[in-house]
Protein backbone atom coordinates (compact mmCIF):
# COMPACT_ATOMS: atom_id res chain seq x y z
CA UNK A 1 0.00 0.00 0.00
CA UNK A 2 2.83 2.38 -0.85
CA UNK A 3 3.45 4.03 -4.20
CA UNK A 4 5.86 2.32 -6.58
CA UNK A 5 9.09 4.04 -7.56
CA UNK A 6 8.64 6.99 -9.87
CA UNK A 7 10.43 10.20 -10.67
CA UNK A 8 8.85 13.54 -9.87
CA UNK A 9 9.08 16.96 -11.43
CA UNK A 10 7.43 20.22 -10.50
CA UNK A 11 7.75 22.73 -13.35
CA UNK A 12 6.64 26.30 -12.66
CA UNK A 13 5.15 26.91 -16.11
CA UNK A 14 2.54 25.20 -18.22
CA UNK A 15 5.11 25.06 -20.97
CA UNK A 16 7.36 22.99 -18.71
CA UNK A 17 4.50 20.61 -17.86
CA UNK A 18 3.67 20.11 -21.53
CA UNK A 19 7.29 19.54 -22.54
CA UNK A 20 7.65 16.84 -19.89
CA UNK A 21 4.44 15.18 -21.11
CA UNK A 22 5.75 15.33 -24.68
CA UNK A 23 9.06 13.83 -23.62
CA UNK A 24 7.67 11.01 -21.48
CA UNK A 25 4.33 10.40 -23.23
CA UNK A 26 2.37 7.50 -21.79
CA UNK A 27 4.95 7.04 -19.01
CA UNK A 28 4.04 10.38 -17.45
CA UNK A 29 0.99 11.33 -15.43
CA UNK A 30 -0.15 14.77 -14.36
CA UNK A 31 -0.43 15.11 -10.58
CA UNK A 32 -2.89 17.74 -9.37
CA UNK A 33 -4.53 17.05 -5.99
CA UNK A 34 -3.72 13.35 -6.06
CA UNK A 35 -7.02 12.24 -4.52
CA UNK A 36 -7.60 9.74 -7.33
CA UNK A 37 -4.05 9.19 -8.56
CA UNK A 38 -2.37 8.54 -5.19
CA UNK A 39 -4.82 5.74 -4.26
CA UNK A 40 -4.07 4.19 -7.66
CA UNK A 41 -0.36 4.49 -6.88
CA UNK A 42 -0.83 3.03 -3.40
CA UNK A 43 -2.70 0.07 -4.90
CA UNK A 44 -0.10 -0.04 -7.69
CA UNK A 45 -2.86 0.07 -10.25
CA UNK A 46 -0.92 2.95 -11.80
CA UNK A 47 2.84 2.71 -12.32
CA UNK A 48 3.93 5.89 -14.04
CA UNK A 49 7.63 6.55 -14.69
CA UNK A 50 7.21 10.25 -14.11
CA UNK A 51 4.74 12.35 -12.14
CA UNK A 52 4.41 15.93 -13.32
CA UNK A 53 3.11 18.04 -10.44
CA UNK A 54 1.22 21.14 -11.63
CA UNK A 55 1.00 22.82 -8.22
CA UNK A 56 3.62 25.45 -9.04
CA UNK A 57 1.97 26.63 -12.26
CA UNK A 58 0.24 29.88 -11.36
CA UNK A 59 -1.87 30.15 -14.49
CA UNK A 60 -3.58 26.82 -13.75
CA UNK A 61 -4.66 27.90 -10.27
CA UNK A 62 -7.32 30.42 -11.21
CA UNK A 63 -11.08 30.70 -11.40
CA UNK A 64 -11.94 33.32 -14.00
CA UNK A 65 -15.03 34.65 -15.72
CA UNK A 66 -14.48 35.34 -19.36
CA UNK A 67 -14.68 33.92 -22.86
CA UNK A 68 -16.39 30.56 -22.62
CA UNK A 69 -17.97 31.25 -19.25
CA UNK A 70 -16.67 30.23 -15.85
CA UNK A 71 -13.16 28.91 -16.39
CA UNK A 72 -11.59 26.62 -13.82
CA UNK A 73 -7.88 25.90 -14.06
CA UNK A 74 -6.41 22.47 -13.57
CA UNK A 75 -5.05 23.01 -10.07
CA UNK A 76 -8.12 24.71 -8.54
CA UNK A 77 -9.18 22.57 -5.60
CA UNK A 78 -12.74 21.41 -5.16
CA UNK A 79 -12.83 23.20 -1.83
CA UNK A 80 -11.73 26.48 -3.43
CA UNK A 81 -14.49 26.14 -6.04
CA UNK A 82 -17.04 25.11 -3.38
CA UNK A 83 -16.37 28.29 -1.41
CA UNK A 84 -16.02 30.60 -4.43
CA UNK A 85 -18.59 33.38 -4.81
CA UNK A 86 -17.96 33.41 -8.56
CA UNK A 87 -18.84 29.73 -8.84
CA UNK A 88 -21.96 30.19 -6.70
CA UNK A 89 -23.11 33.13 -8.81
CA UNK A 90 -22.23 31.94 -12.29
CA UNK A 91 -22.49 28.17 -12.05
CA UNK A 92 -24.87 27.24 -9.21
CA UNK A 93 -25.07 23.59 -10.25
CA UNK A 94 -21.33 23.19 -9.73
CA UNK A 95 -21.71 24.76 -6.27
CA UNK A 96 -24.48 22.29 -5.44
CA UNK A 97 -22.49 19.32 -6.72
CA UNK A 98 -19.20 19.98 -4.96
CA UNK A 99 -20.32 19.15 -1.39
CA UNK A 100 -21.24 15.69 -2.72
CA UNK A 101 -17.69 15.03 -3.95
CA UNK A 102 -15.82 12.81 -1.49
CA UNK A 103 -15.28 14.21 1.98
CA UNK A 104 -14.08 17.60 3.17
CA UNK A 105 -10.55 16.20 3.54
CA UNK A 106 -10.53 15.02 -0.08
CA UNK A 107 -11.94 18.25 -1.43
CA UNK A 108 -9.20 20.24 0.31
CA UNK A 109 -6.70 18.64 -2.10
CA UNK A 110 -8.74 17.20 -4.98
CA UNK A 111 -9.30 19.37 -8.01
CA UNK A 112 -12.37 20.04 -10.15
CA UNK A 113 -10.47 19.43 -13.37
CA UNK A 114 -8.67 16.35 -12.02
CA UNK A 115 -11.97 14.69 -11.17
CA UNK A 116 -13.23 15.34 -14.69
CA UNK A 117 -10.01 14.08 -16.29
CA UNK A 118 -10.10 10.97 -14.09
CA UNK A 119 -13.55 10.11 -15.52
CA UNK A 120 -14.75 7.82 -12.78
CA UNK A 121 -18.22 6.62 -13.92
CA UNK A 122 -19.58 7.29 -10.42
CA UNK A 123 -18.20 10.81 -10.09
CA UNK A 124 -20.41 13.88 -9.90
CA UNK A 125 -18.33 16.47 -11.76
CA UNK A 126 -18.15 14.71 -15.15
CA UNK A 127 -21.96 14.61 -15.14
CA UNK A 128 -22.12 18.29 -14.22
CA UNK A 129 -19.80 19.08 -17.13
CA UNK A 130 -21.96 16.99 -19.44
CA UNK A 131 -25.30 18.47 -18.43
CA UNK A 132 -24.02 22.04 -18.71
CA UNK A 133 -22.31 21.45 -22.07
CA UNK A 134 -18.97 22.46 -20.60
CA UNK A 135 -15.94 22.50 -22.84
CA UNK A 136 -12.53 21.03 -22.18
CA UNK A 137 -9.48 23.17 -22.97
CA UNK A 138 -6.83 20.60 -23.80
CA UNK A 139 -3.18 21.42 -24.38
CA UNK A 140 -0.08 19.66 -25.58
CA UNK A 141 3.39 21.02 -26.32
CA UNK A 142 2.39 21.50 -29.96
CA UNK A 143 -1.36 22.13 -30.05
CA UNK A 144 -4.42 23.32 -28.21
CA UNK A 145 -7.91 22.01 -28.80
CA UNK A 146 -11.37 22.34 -27.34
CA UNK A 147 -13.38 19.19 -26.71
CA UNK A 148 -17.10 19.37 -25.85
CA UNK A 149 -18.01 17.42 -22.71
CA UNK A 150 -20.25 15.21 -24.85
CA UNK A 151 -17.20 13.92 -26.73
CA UNK A 152 -14.79 13.75 -23.82
CA UNK A 153 -15.84 10.70 -21.80
CA UNK A 154 -15.12 7.52 -23.75
CA UNK A 155 -15.31 4.83 -21.08
CA UNK A 156 -14.61 4.13 -17.42
CA UNK A 157 -11.53 6.18 -16.52
CA UNK A 158 -11.00 6.82 -20.23
CA UNK A 159 -11.21 10.17 -21.98
CA UNK A 160 -10.35 11.71 -25.33
CA UNK A 161 -7.04 12.98 -23.91
CA UNK A 162 -3.89 11.77 -25.70
CA UNK A 163 -0.87 10.74 -23.57
CA UNK A 164 0.98 13.98 -24.30
CA UNK A 165 -2.05 16.16 -23.55
CA UNK A 166 -3.36 17.66 -20.35
CA UNK A 167 -6.76 19.04 -19.47
CA UNK A 168 -5.68 22.59 -18.68
CA UNK A 169 -9.05 24.16 -17.98
CA UNK A 170 -12.75 23.35 -17.95
CA UNK A 171 -15.15 26.06 -19.10
CA UNK A 172 -18.68 26.01 -17.74
CA UNK A 173 -21.24 28.18 -19.54
CA UNK A 174 -22.49 30.74 -17.04
CA UNK A 175 -26.02 30.17 -15.84
CA UNK A 176 -28.45 32.85 -14.87
CA UNK A 177 -31.99 31.77 -15.66
CA UNK A 178 -31.85 27.99 -15.65
CA UNK A 179 -32.97 25.95 -12.70
CA UNK A 180 -30.57 23.23 -11.70
CA UNK A 181 -30.47 20.34 -9.27
CA UNK A 182 -28.35 17.33 -8.40
CA UNK A 183 -29.31 14.31 -6.34
CA UNK A 184 -27.51 11.08 -5.59
CA UNK A 185 -27.95 7.91 -3.61
CA UNK A 186 -24.83 6.64 -1.84
CA UNK A 187 -24.37 4.11 0.97
CA UNK A 188 -22.94 6.87 3.18
CA UNK A 189 -22.38 10.57 2.79
CA UNK A 190 -19.19 11.07 0.79
CA UNK A 191 -19.13 7.60 -0.72
CA UNK A 192 -19.28 7.05 -4.44
CA UNK A 193 -22.86 7.18 -5.63
CA UNK A 194 -24.84 4.09 -6.60
CA UNK A 195 -26.59 6.47 -8.96
CA UNK A 196 -26.87 10.20 -9.30
CA UNK A 197 -28.48 12.72 -11.60
CA UNK A 198 -27.66 16.30 -12.47
CA UNK A 199 -30.25 18.45 -14.22
CA UNK A 200 -30.74 21.81 -15.84
CA UNK A 201 -34.11 23.17 -16.91
CA UNK A 202 -35.55 26.41 -18.25
CA UNK A 203 -39.23 27.28 -18.30
CA UNK A 204 -41.50 29.48 -20.36
CA UNK A 205 -43.59 32.15 -18.72
CA UNK A 206 -46.56 29.82 -18.83
CA UNK A 207 -45.06 27.19 -16.56
CA UNK A 208 -44.00 24.89 -19.35
CA UNK A 209 -40.55 23.46 -19.86
CA UNK A 210 -38.59 25.30 -22.53
CA UNK A 211 -35.66 22.93 -22.52
CA UNK A 212 -34.22 20.34 -20.20
CA UNK A 213 -30.91 18.56 -19.83
CA UNK A 214 -30.26 15.58 -17.57
CA UNK A 215 -27.03 13.67 -16.96
CA UNK A 216 -26.95 10.39 -15.10
CA UNK A 217 -23.87 9.04 -13.34
CA UNK A 218 -22.95 5.81 -11.55
CA UNK A 219 -25.20 3.69 -13.75
CA UNK A 220 -23.30 3.16 -17.01
CA UNK A 221 -19.64 3.19 -17.95
CA UNK A 222 -19.71 6.93 -18.63
CA UNK A 223 -21.97 9.77 -17.52
CA UNK A 224 -24.92 9.85 -19.90
CA UNK A 225 -27.50 12.34 -21.05
CA UNK A 226 -31.10 11.17 -21.15
CA UNK A 227 -32.31 12.38 -24.56
CA UNK A 228 -35.69 10.63 -24.48
CA UNK A 229 -36.57 12.26 -21.17
CA UNK A 230 -35.24 15.64 -22.27
CA UNK A 231 -37.35 15.57 -25.46
CA UNK A 232 -40.47 14.43 -23.65
CA UNK A 233 -40.25 17.33 -21.21
CA UNK A 234 -39.82 20.06 -23.79
CA UNK A 235 -42.92 22.20 -24.16
CA UNK A 236 -44.79 20.29 -21.47
CA UNK A 237 -45.96 20.97 -17.95
CA UNK A 238 -44.41 18.96 -15.16
CA UNK A 239 -47.41 17.13 -13.76
CA UNK A 240 -47.44 14.09 -11.50
CA UNK A 241 -48.21 11.95 -14.58
CA UNK A 242 -45.19 13.45 -16.32
CA UNK A 243 -42.99 12.69 -13.32
CA UNK A 244 -44.08 9.05 -13.36
CA UNK A 245 -43.43 8.92 -17.09
CA UNK A 246 -39.89 10.36 -16.91
CA UNK A 247 -39.01 7.95 -14.09
CA UNK A 248 -40.23 5.05 -16.20
CA UNK A 249 -38.30 6.17 -19.28
CA UNK A 250 -35.05 6.55 -17.37
CA UNK A 251 -35.50 3.16 -15.74
CA UNK A 252 -36.05 1.46 -19.07
CA UNK A 253 -33.71 3.39 -21.38
CA UNK A 254 -30.62 4.31 -19.36
CA UNK A 255 -27.53 2.42 -20.44
CA UNK A 256 -26.51 0.43 -17.41
CA UNK A 257 -23.67 -1.93 -16.73
CA UNK A 258 -22.15 -0.81 -13.45
CA UNK A 259 -22.49 -3.51 -10.84
CA UNK A 260 -20.76 -3.97 -7.53
CA UNK A 261 -21.30 -5.22 -4.00
CA UNK A 262 -23.64 -2.30 -3.27
CA UNK A 263 -26.04 -2.57 -6.19
CA UNK A 264 -26.67 -4.58 -9.33
CA UNK A 265 -27.58 -3.05 -12.68
CA UNK A 266 -31.34 -3.46 -12.23
CA UNK A 267 -31.30 -1.71 -8.87
CA UNK A 268 -29.20 1.14 -10.23
CA UNK A 269 -31.72 1.60 -13.04
CA UNK A 270 -34.58 1.78 -10.52
CA UNK A 271 -32.66 4.31 -8.45
CA UNK A 272 -31.97 6.32 -11.62
CA UNK A 273 -35.69 6.41 -12.39
CA UNK A 274 -36.54 7.67 -8.94
CA UNK A 275 -33.78 10.28 -9.09
CA UNK A 276 -35.16 11.53 -12.41
CA UNK A 277 -38.53 12.06 -10.77
CA UNK A 278 -36.96 13.89 -7.84
CA UNK A 279 -34.62 16.11 -9.86
CA UNK A 280 -37.26 17.13 -12.42
CA UNK A 281 -39.77 17.80 -9.66
CA UNK A 282 -37.25 19.91 -7.75
CA UNK A 283 -36.37 21.95 -10.84
CA UNK A 284 -40.00 22.51 -11.82
CA UNK A 285 -41.10 23.54 -8.33
CA UNK B 1 12.78 28.74 -23.12
CA UNK B 2 13.42 28.00 -19.50
CA UNK B 3 14.98 24.62 -18.74
CA UNK B 4 12.48 22.04 -17.59
CA UNK B 5 13.27 20.46 -14.20
CA UNK B 6 14.64 16.95 -14.57
CA UNK B 7 12.33 14.36 -12.99
CA UNK B 8 13.97 13.03 -9.87
CA UNK B 9 13.69 10.10 -7.48
CA UNK B 10 14.25 12.23 -4.41
CA UNK B 11 13.94 15.86 -3.49
CA UNK B 12 15.04 18.22 -0.71
CA UNK B 13 11.97 19.63 1.01
CA UNK B 14 11.39 22.04 3.85
CA UNK B 15 8.21 22.47 5.82
CA UNK B 16 7.00 23.49 9.24
CA UNK B 17 5.69 20.58 11.28
CA UNK B 18 3.90 21.60 14.46
CA UNK B 19 5.69 24.92 14.24
CA UNK B 20 9.18 23.43 13.87
CA UNK B 21 11.21 23.80 10.70
CA UNK B 22 11.93 20.44 9.07
CA UNK B 23 14.38 19.98 6.23
CA UNK B 24 14.79 16.55 4.69
CA UNK B 25 15.65 14.88 1.45
CA UNK B 26 12.79 12.51 0.76
CA UNK B 27 12.08 9.89 -1.88
CA UNK B 28 9.60 11.20 -4.43
CA UNK B 29 7.26 8.34 -3.61
CA UNK B 30 7.33 8.94 0.16
CA UNK B 31 3.86 9.61 1.54
CA UNK B 32 3.46 12.55 3.90
CA UNK B 33 2.09 10.10 6.49
CA UNK B 34 5.28 8.04 6.34
CA UNK B 35 7.48 11.11 6.60
CA UNK B 36 5.59 12.10 9.74
CA UNK B 37 5.52 8.68 11.34
CA UNK B 38 8.78 7.04 10.31
CA UNK B 39 11.16 9.94 9.75
CA UNK B 40 9.88 12.43 12.32
CA UNK B 41 8.55 9.80 14.76
CA UNK B 42 5.23 11.60 15.06
CA UNK B 43 3.32 8.38 15.46
CA UNK B 44 0.08 9.98 16.58
CA UNK B 45 -0.90 10.11 12.91
CA UNK B 46 -2.31 6.66 12.20
CA UNK B 47 -2.46 4.83 8.91
CA UNK B 48 -5.56 2.72 8.41
CA UNK B 49 -6.69 2.11 4.86
CA UNK B 50 -3.98 3.99 2.94
CA UNK B 51 -6.38 4.92 0.19
CA UNK B 52 -8.22 7.88 1.58
CA UNK B 53 -11.34 6.27 3.03
CA UNK B 54 -10.85 5.85 6.78
CA UNK B 55 -9.53 9.27 7.78
CA UNK B 56 -7.19 8.00 10.53
CA UNK B 57 -4.24 9.78 8.89
CA UNK B 58 -5.92 13.20 8.77
CA UNK B 59 -3.54 16.11 9.45
CA UNK B 60 -3.75 19.83 8.76
CA UNK B 61 -1.82 21.20 5.79
CA UNK B 62 -1.87 24.99 5.76
CA UNK B 63 -4.79 24.79 8.17
CA UNK B 64 -6.98 22.45 6.12
CA UNK B 65 -7.70 18.84 7.08
CA UNK B 66 -6.26 16.46 4.47
CA UNK B 67 -5.49 12.77 4.10
CA UNK B 68 -1.76 12.38 4.72
CA UNK B 69 -1.88 8.97 3.00
CA UNK B 70 -3.00 10.65 -0.23
CA UNK B 71 -0.35 13.34 -0.23
CA UNK B 72 3.26 12.91 -1.20
CA UNK B 73 5.81 14.40 1.16
CA UNK B 74 7.21 16.39 -1.78
CA UNK B 75 3.78 18.00 -2.22
CA UNK B 76 4.01 19.37 1.30
CA UNK B 77 7.20 21.25 0.47
CA UNK B 78 6.82 24.79 1.82
CA UNK B 79 3.66 23.97 3.77
CA UNK B 80 2.69 24.16 7.43
CA UNK B 81 1.75 20.73 8.70
CA UNK B 82 -0.02 20.12 12.01
CA UNK B 83 -0.42 16.67 13.55
CA UNK B 84 -2.29 15.56 16.65
CA UNK B 85 0.91 16.13 18.64
CA UNK B 86 0.71 19.77 17.60
CA UNK B 87 -2.76 20.34 19.05
CA UNK B 88 -2.10 18.51 22.33
CA UNK B 89 -1.11 20.63 25.33
CA UNK B 90 2.16 19.89 27.14
CA UNK B 91 0.12 18.84 30.14
CA UNK B 92 -3.34 17.37 30.08
CA UNK B 93 -5.78 17.40 27.22
CA UNK B 94 -7.30 19.97 24.91
CA UNK B 95 -11.01 20.71 25.48
CA UNK B 96 -11.97 18.50 22.53
CA UNK B 97 -9.73 15.67 23.71
CA UNK B 98 -11.24 15.96 27.20
CA UNK B 99 -14.73 15.88 25.69
CA UNK B 100 -13.90 12.67 23.80
CA UNK B 101 -12.75 11.15 27.07
CA UNK B 102 -15.79 12.36 29.02
CA UNK B 103 -18.34 11.22 26.44
CA UNK B 104 -16.88 7.84 25.50
CA UNK B 105 -15.81 9.21 22.13
CA UNK B 106 -13.15 6.52 21.85
CA UNK B 107 -12.52 2.95 22.78
CA UNK B 108 -9.41 1.58 21.06
CA UNK B 109 -8.35 5.08 20.04
CA UNK B 110 -6.93 4.23 16.62
CA UNK B 111 -9.25 6.59 14.76
CA UNK B 112 -9.17 9.35 17.38
CA UNK B 113 -6.26 11.46 16.03
CA UNK B 114 -7.99 11.63 12.66
CA UNK B 115 -11.25 12.82 14.20
CA UNK B 116 -9.41 15.39 16.30
CA UNK B 117 -7.55 16.77 13.30
CA UNK B 118 -10.68 17.02 11.19
CA UNK B 119 -12.33 18.92 14.03
CA UNK B 120 -9.25 21.12 14.50
CA UNK B 121 -9.42 22.22 10.87
CA UNK B 122 -12.99 23.50 10.73
CA UNK B 123 -14.97 26.38 12.14
CA UNK B 124 -17.68 25.24 14.58
CA UNK B 125 -20.13 27.80 13.17
CA UNK B 126 -19.93 26.06 9.77
CA UNK B 127 -21.43 22.99 11.43
CA UNK B 128 -24.21 24.46 13.51
CA UNK B 129 -26.34 21.41 14.30
CA UNK B 130 -26.02 17.71 14.96
CA UNK B 131 -26.81 16.75 11.38
CA UNK B 132 -24.05 18.94 10.00
CA UNK B 133 -21.64 17.59 12.63
CA UNK B 134 -22.46 14.05 11.52
CA UNK B 135 -21.93 15.08 7.90
CA UNK B 136 -18.55 16.55 8.83
CA UNK B 137 -17.52 13.37 10.64
CA UNK B 138 -18.52 11.13 7.72
CA UNK B 139 -14.97 11.32 6.43
CA UNK B 140 -13.61 9.53 9.50
CA UNK B 141 -14.43 5.92 10.30
CA UNK B 142 -14.68 4.50 13.84
CA UNK B 143 -15.29 0.79 14.43
CA UNK B 144 -15.71 0.92 18.20
CA UNK B 145 -18.05 3.63 19.32
CA UNK B 146 -20.93 3.63 16.87
CA UNK B 147 -20.26 7.37 16.65
CA UNK B 148 -22.81 8.39 19.29
CA UNK B 149 -20.13 9.21 21.86
CA UNK B 150 -18.09 11.10 19.29
CA UNK B 151 -21.04 13.24 18.26
CA UNK B 152 -21.86 13.86 21.95
CA UNK B 153 -18.25 14.91 22.55
CA UNK B 154 -18.27 17.40 19.68
CA UNK B 155 -21.62 18.84 20.71
CA UNK B 156 -20.34 19.29 24.26
CA UNK B 157 -16.97 20.74 23.25
CA UNK B 158 -18.73 23.21 20.98
CA UNK B 159 -21.18 24.16 23.76
CA UNK B 160 -24.24 22.70 22.12
CA UNK B 161 -27.03 21.17 24.10
CA UNK B 162 -27.56 17.63 22.88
Amino acid sequence: MKPPLFRYARPDSIDGVLRLLAEHGGGARVLAGGQSLVPLLNFRLARPDVLVDIAMVDELSRITIGGGGLRIGASVTQRAAETSDDVARHCPLLSKALPLVGHLQNRARGTVVGSIAHADPSAELPAVALVLDATMAVRSATAERIIPAGEFFLGPFTTALEPDEMLAEVRFPTETTARTAIEEIAPRSGDFAIAGLAGRLTTTGGGRVRDAALALFGVGSVPQRLPEVERLLEGEEVTSEMLAEVAHITRTTARSGSEDIHADAAYRARVAGELTRRVVEEMAA
Amino acid sequence: MKPVPEPTGSLAVSMAVNGRAVERTVDSRRLLADLLRDDLRLTGTHLGCEHGVCGACTVLVDGQPVRSCLMLAVQADGCEVTTVEGITPEDGLSPMQQAFKDHHGLQCGFCTPGFLMTLAGVEPEDHPDEESVRELLAGNLCRCTGYEGIVDAVMAAWDRSG
